[in-house]
């Protein structure tokens, strides 16, 4: 395995210096080009808005939720400039800490955990978010709590598991390389460790949405292309208008941040998988095998909404029926092995950032999950909502400034 | 059990510790400055009067007289309840010898009617001259404290499980289970020395998933599963006198054995450890259910190992000694709130949020002990 690795890291490297601008080895085959996205040259940490949200889709995810268990300010904001230092390391391929796995004292426990030592920075980018809950008492952000993290309403059908949905504060990271996303989260989780606790986190692999049109549409575990129509990068009026919170929308140190949704889609593979061919392409409203609309040959042909079933889940969530409404999705697919009958634990982790989940996510899955027939196969277990602030401008900077500076 | 605590050949330099009472004065205790007699403490189930509050820097010798009705143990403490002298299993009616070293500083003395709780604290001022202890000093005070600390429990420990044995081959299954995670408790404050001794510690503290296959099976917990599942340990006597065999050796070795300062880091660290691994899962107790003895004796035995290092750590890493301090505390705090009479609640009954909590707390304080070991190495 760890042969393997390095082999790997090694090879995409050597991909990369030869100009062929490589993500990773199924990328070489399938994927064009995208700006900085190779395993050896990172993406930059520093910026106006986080890295991780419009970024070029990574392949890997490991996202996780904290409590924070101190009751203190200074110590959270202690920290998130600790954590805000780390990141801004890691995601340049560097160690967590000064030392690093190998640097220091002998007799003290390394300052990085060591398993991507070798590795690239893989792409790495690490994004945090504030749920509701932080801005309940306890650290004085009660007046600050923005308009738009409002509570999600409960969805019919949804068997939410409270274990595994919300939390204060929350950190995504992606990478190409599983080993150095979880390394990102193992590091943070530590340098945390007595000021925040983990309360869940979720592997993904297998991103489900492209995020820029450099990126082909890739699939989800039903088989079928996801996030053809997705917002991507290049569309900057679009996400001004749809991702990018503005000053003026009710709490001015959310501009230039996003807000982001998580639910964990639990899906019975098994019996979607006894379902028709036909079935399955009505459900959906496209072609299970180039991803065109119903009625149309190529996956961008325009879709023509009046020739789907009137419930197709295509139908049900476009923009047309929410006013415009748009997600800037950038899910991943996860198995957690079978559960105790056997069946595959499987299913979508489901990220989308917005401007105002009250005007996106909630219209939109309101009517799905009324209407959608792809409810038969899938759950909706986990949730989340959060703030993530705007980017970290320079090293003097730190995650959340802007909400505790 | 845990992973046998790692030391090298030299660490393990055998040499003969004298014990408590027949040290040597510390080398800042002059002979003048020696308090003449001794010091009554007149203890009972709800007042701990000491004669003197303040006495003189060097070695002090405490006479304490047990008058209630309940056994009782006697502590003095430097600041962060760090364990100058201590002395345990003081019956009714039974006056015990305390001899402390003593350096001029602020320190209070106690007595633990019942063995449990903060005790009765009484402050004790000591002043003199002191000769200040350069670095290499207070390492080797540090190791000697923590050795009378190992000494002080491995001796209630042979009493605890003396009593312990004794009920199993009388058979008064009552008796023993309630003395079998009494007896651990001194058994868990000082397991990373006793993990030295790599025989031994299985052979005392193995349990049923710790063996392969044909091998046998003696220690804590055979009896404990013939206590809690058999019902029956009625052949257990022989387990029993092997066990009380074992612990014999092994207290005679600890105390045998001279500890580096990196033992008491790592050992401190080590306790933790069982906490995390085996006592948070209730995998150490998985018949009984009284993890959270156990889990207590780690923490008391990691702090001692910490308080131990104090005086060198306050000059190394003050701002670590004041986050150990709010770590221990909230980790106190947190595993209290389970306290039951004298004992604790059982593992079966805490809820999985109330394990996290407690995880939570440990992992919080187990980052900042294994910044320790380095700090010592310097």
């Amino acid at each position: 395995m760890v042969t393997r690795r390095k082999l790997f890291g090694l090879g995409a490297a050597g991909v990369a210096a030869a100009g062929a601008g490589a993500i990773t080895a199924r990328s070489l085959v399938r994927e064009p080009p995208v700006a900085h996205a190779t395993a050896a040259e990172p993406f930059p940490f520093y910026g106006e808005h986080q890295a991780g949200i419009v970024t070029p889709a990574q392949d890997r995810l490991h996202f996780v939720a904290f409590d924070v268990t101190t009751g203190s300010r200074a110590e959270l904001v202690e920290l998130l400039q600790e954590w805000t230092a780390a990141a801004a390391r890691l995601t340049q391929g560097e160690q967590a800490g000064s030392f690093g796995a190998v640097g220091g004292s002998p007799e003290a426990a390394p300052d990085d955990t060591g398993e991507a030592l070798g590795l690239p920075a893989s792409g790495l980018t690490l994004t945090v978010g504030f749920g509701p809950s932080l801005f309940d008492g306890r650290f004085g952000l009660a007046a600050r709590r923005p308009p738009a993290l409002a509570d999600l309403p409960a969805f019919p059908g949804e068997k939410l598991i409270p274990e595994i949905s919300g939390g204060d504060l929350c950190v995504q990271a992606c990478a190409h390389d599983p080993q150095v996303a979880v390394h990102a989260i193992r590091n943070l989780a530590r340098i945390g460790f007595g000021r925040v606790s983990v309360r869940w986190s979720q592997l993904g692999f297998g991103r489900t949405s492209s995020t820029s049109r450099a990126q082909v549409t890739p699939r989800n575990l039903m088989g079928f292309k996801d996030g053809t129509s997705n917002m991507k990068l290049e569309d900057a009026d679009l996400l001004r208008e749809q991702l990018w919170a503005d000053a003026a929308d009710g709490a001015g140190w959310m501009a230039g941040g996003s807000y982001l949704v998580t639910r964990k889609i639990r899906m019975t593979v098994e019996t979607w998988d006894r379902t028709s061919l036909r079935e399955q392409e009505e459900i959906f409203g496209r072609d299970k095998g180039e991803g065109a609309p119903v009625g149309k040959r190529h996956e961008f042909d325009p879709v023509d909404l009046a020739a789907m079933k009137p419930d197709a889940h295509v139908r049900l969530a476009h923009p047309s029926n929410h006013g415009d409404a748009r997600l800037l999705r950038r899910g991943y697919n996860y198995v957690d092995g079978s559960d105790g009958l056997g069946r595959l634990d499987a299913g979508l982790f489901f990220i989308a950032y917005q401007r105002d989940p009250r005007k996106q996510f909630v219209p939109i899955q309101a009517s799905l999950a009324r209407t959608d027939p792809l409810n038969e196969y899938i759950r909706h277990i986990s949730s989340g909502l959060f703030a993530c602030p705007p980017g970290v401008r320079d090293a003097g900077d730190y995650w959340g400034r802007t909400l505790f500076g | 059990m845990s992973a046998i605590i790692r030391l090298t050949a030299g660490a393990l330099a055998l040499a003969a510790l004298t014990a408590c009472a027949a040290e040597p004065p510390a080398p800042g205790g002059s002979a003048a400055a020696r308090q003449p007699g001794r010091i009554a403490v007149a203890a009972g189930d709800t007042e701990c009067k000491v004669a003197v509050s303040e006495v003189a820097a060097g070695t002090s010798t405490f006479a304490i007289t047990n008058g209630g009705s309940k056994v009782t143990e006697f502590y003095v403490y430097a600041p962060g309840d760090r364990v100058m002298a201590e002395v345990e299993n003081i019956v009714p009616g039974l006056t015990r010898e305390l001899i402390a070293e003593l350096p001029a500083g602020t320190y209070e003395t106690a007595c633990k009617p019942g063995m449990v709780g903060k005790g009765i604290r009484n402050p004790l001022k000591v002043t003199g001259e002191h000769k200040a202890l350069n670095a290499d000093a207070k390492l080797a005070e540090a190791t000697r404290s923590y050795q009378r600390y190992v000494k002080s429990q491995s001796d209630t420990l042979l009493v605890k499980t003396q009593e312990f044995v004794d009920a199993v081959k009388a058979g008064d299954l009552k008796r023993a289970k309630e003395l079998y995670p009494v007896s651990r408790t001194y058994w868990e404050r000082i397991e990373p020395v006793a993990e030295i001794f790599g025989d031994l510690d299985p052979a005392i503290d193995a349990r049923e998933a710790d063996l392969a296959e044909g091998e046998e099976w003696t220690g804590f917990h055979k009896i404990e599963k013939d206590l809690w599942i058999h019902k029956d340990v009625s052949q257990d006597g022989p387990v029993a006198d092997k066990l009380i065999a074992d612990v014999r050796t092994i207290v005679a070795k600890a105390n045998a054995t001279e500890l580096t300062p990196l033992n008491l880091a790592n050992g401190a660290k080590e306790l933790l450890d069982e906490v995390a691994t085996g006592k948070i899962t209730g995998e150490e107790d998985i018949w009984s259910h009284t993890d959270l003895w156990d889990f207590d004796a780690n923490l008391e035995g990691s702090k001692a190992a910490v308080q131990a290092l104090r005086p060198v750590l306050e000059e190394r890493a003050p701002e670590l000694v004041g986050t150990l301090d709010e770590k221990f505390a909230a980790a106190e705090a947190e595993l209290n709130k389970h306290q039951r009479g004298d004992g604790w609640r059982l593992h079966d009954e805490l809820s999985e949020a109330e394990l996290k909590s407690l995880s939570d707390v440990i992992n919080a304080l187990g980052e900042p002990i294994s910044r320790i070991a380095p700090i010592v190495a310097k």
